[in-house]
């Protein structure tokens, strides 16, 4: 442990610091004075950002430092997903005050889970060992069972918890096994020299039969924590069961790490080379099979959702669909161009969903109140004439979810198809243009109910918080902001990738 | 000693194998949500017995301090503890409500 350790692992210690201080000072909390634990989560997520800049300030000019014993690389890639988990946890804790009150479950430990599980994640992110990334996992996703059944009251929230427990440990097992077989066949955890033992061993016939076990059981654990399909059926179930500010942070911030790890673990980071990325000859026609499979049995699942919560499940699972394919011109991109693109496209399209799928679920979130879960798509009936700027804002998250060009979502999908194009993936590249329209369908019939049918209970206004408010309005101007102004954002993980060189659209900008 | 070494590398991991599926199958089939978790208990294990022997064979050819596999396994027998503990939390909040361990009736949630 030396100095530059107490560096790398400060946004950790710190979050793991203000968790433990949240489960003490909530004893002391008055049932009224409960909103104190959610300012001293923020202040931790902040604190936690201002480690991570530390970081960013000490790495300088570096793609990054390998630290912890070479069990940890926090490089730029890593720094990035930082930054996204802190600001998906901030927005989903804004997004909590109110909803945990109206629930009537407002326990310290809530947030305390919430800040332990981030932790989580940035040991998903930045780890260079299996054992680091193995806990990483373990602790987040642990800590998200709790906070998927924390209204224990209610039957759905123990179900959701259920399903989702019992399928996580399912495939953290099928996972942990694939580990196993990869230190086996390589003698050390290390992802760098698996990746070195990898190069000769995967190619040897005594050794490629483990090798390909290997690789589709850790593949089945990957694919199963973002929610692709065949692996997606937990999704929908703890979604639609799990308290909608839980919802809201799984489908970002959860979904973000588990994007970190797969793409550690398959390919390594734009600085270097390492897990698995020597068998992409076997990963990538099994990627395109679980992307075609993903994009379709997601949309059309979508179609016939009556929940909205279901349906933005079943659209987030399209949405890693689309993602995978960027995986795909990854695996096989051979010019710089196409590896470059596939690699911006995965970043930017995580970054600019954290917002418009989180800004959907605030609002969803907001139209929790007394006897009204707020989650049926009959629920936004009207919703224009009680309240005109969430119908706005949930308009402006659809169409930014369906790709629509003056918002964030367009720029993600944008990168994902390019880099298809240059890889030469054609076909893939229409199939997925394709199901984006496709997948208007149901995003519009959210819209048509928010403003053309006429709401069924009165039309008493919506009474909506401060820290709410706060929520909507940074995940709304985020989404718009990226649209309209998207070079900053593509600037940043041009920094995050390494990449010197302007891009395509940066030079039809300018 | 000499009957010890009999016992390979390999015997090891088709014992881990074997585990494995029958974890597997037992978490696909069986009902009762206790043997599920049982059956996600014995993958853990194959997980663990495939870590311990990998890192005896690693440590009979980088010597002695090649021990990353046995530390891995106690991380794994951790998180399994973790995880059973959860587990067995969240099945009684979800009896409380519901009355019953069969994930059969786990049905309030579907498409």
């Amino acid at each position: 442990m030396g100095p530059t350790d107490l560096i790398l692992a400060r946004p950790i210690v710190l979050l793991t610091l203000f968790a433990l201080a949240i489960l003490l000072f909530d004893f002391w909390l008055p049932k009224e004075k409960k909103w104190f634990n959610a300012l001293l989560a923020f202040i931790g997520v902040c604190f936690s950002a201002v480690g991570v800049h530390q970081i960013q300030a000490f790495i300088g000019n570096t793609p990054g430092i390998v630290g912890m014993l070479g069990t940890m690389v926090v490089d730029r890639f890593a720094i990035y997903f930082f930054y996204l988990f802190l600001a998906g946890t901030a927005i989903a804790i804004l997004m909590s005050v109110r909803y945990l009150e109206t629930e009537n479950e407002n326990h310290g430990e809530y947030y305390a889970l919430m800040l332990l599980s981030v932790a989580g994640m940035m040991c998903m992110a930045s780890g260079f060992d299996i054992v680091l990334i193995f806990i990483g996992l373990e602790l987040m996703a642990i800590s998200t069972y709790v906070l998927v059944g924390f209204l224990r009251r209610d039957r759905r929230s123990n179900e959701a918890a259920l399903k989702y427990l019992l399928l996580g440990a399912f495939s953290s097992g099928i996972f942990a096994y694939g580990l196993s077989l990869l230190y086996g066949l390589t003698g050390t955890t290390n992802l760098a020299g698996i990746h070195q033992q990898l190069l000769h061993r995967a190619f040897d016939p005594q050794y490629r039969p483990v090798a390909i076990i290997a690789l589709v059981t850790t593949l089945t654990g990957l694919l199963f924590k973002i929610a692709a399909i065949p692996f997606h059926q937990w999704a929908p179930d703890a979604y639609e069961g799990a308290p909608t500010s839980i919802t809201g942070f799984m489908s970002v911030a959860v979904k973000a790490a588990g994007w970190a790890m797969l793409l550690r673990i398959l390919l390594g980071s734009p600085f270097q080379f390492c897990g698995l990325v020597s068998m992409r000859d076997v990963w990538v026609p099994l990627l395109v099979f679980v992307s075609i499979a993903t994009m379709t049995g997601a949309n059309f699942a979508a179609l016939t959702q009556t929940n909205t919560k279901r349906l933005l499940a079943y659209s987030s699972i399209a949405h890693v669909g689309y993602m995978l394919l960027g995986m795909i011109a990854l695996g096989t991109a051979t010019s710089h161009d196409g590896f470059d693109d596939g690699f911006k496209g995965i970043l930017i399209y995580l970054l600019v969903y954290t917002f418009m799928n989180l800004g959907a679920f605030a609002v969803i979130t907001s139209l929790r109140h007394r006897n009204i879960a707020g989650d049926d798509l009959d629920d936004l009936n009207g919703l224009y004439s009680r309240a005109p700027v969430e119908a706005v804002l949930m308009l402006v998250f659809m169409l930014s979810l369906a790709g629509i060009p003056p918002l964030a979502g367009f720029w993600g999908k944008y990168f994902i198809f390019l880099s298809l194009i240059e890889t030469k993936h054609y076909v893939l590249a229409a199939l997925g243009v394709l199901y984006s329209v496709f997948g208007l369908y149901y995003y519009l019939k959210i819209a048509n109910a928010m403003f053309m049918r006429q709401p069924e209970k009165g039309e008493e206004k919506l009474p909506v918080s401060l820290a709410m408010r706060v929520a909507l309005g940074l995940t709304g101007l985020a989404t718009v902001y990226i649209g309209i102004m998207p070079n900053r954002f593509i600037e940043m993980v041009n920094w995050a990738l390494g990449i010197v060189q302007q891009s395509n659209v940066a030079n039809l900008m300018h | 000693m000499h009957a010890m070494t009999d016992i390979s590398t390999l015997h090891y991991l088709v014992l881990g194998a074997a585990l494995f599926l029958l974890g597997v199958i037992g978490v696909l089939t069986r009902r009762n949500v206790v043997i599920v978790l049982m059956s996600i208990e014995l993958i853990l294990n194959a997980v663990n017995l495939n870590l311990v022997a990998f890192s005896r064979y690693w440590q009979s050819i980088h010597g002695p301090s090649a021990l990353h596999g046995q530390v891995f396994a106690i991380f794994v027998i951790t998180d399994a503890a973790a995880e059973a503990a959860v587990g067995l939390g969240i099945l009684i909040a979800f009896f409380r409500n519901k009355e019953t361990v069969n994930v059969d009736e786990v049905n309030l949630l579907k498409w």
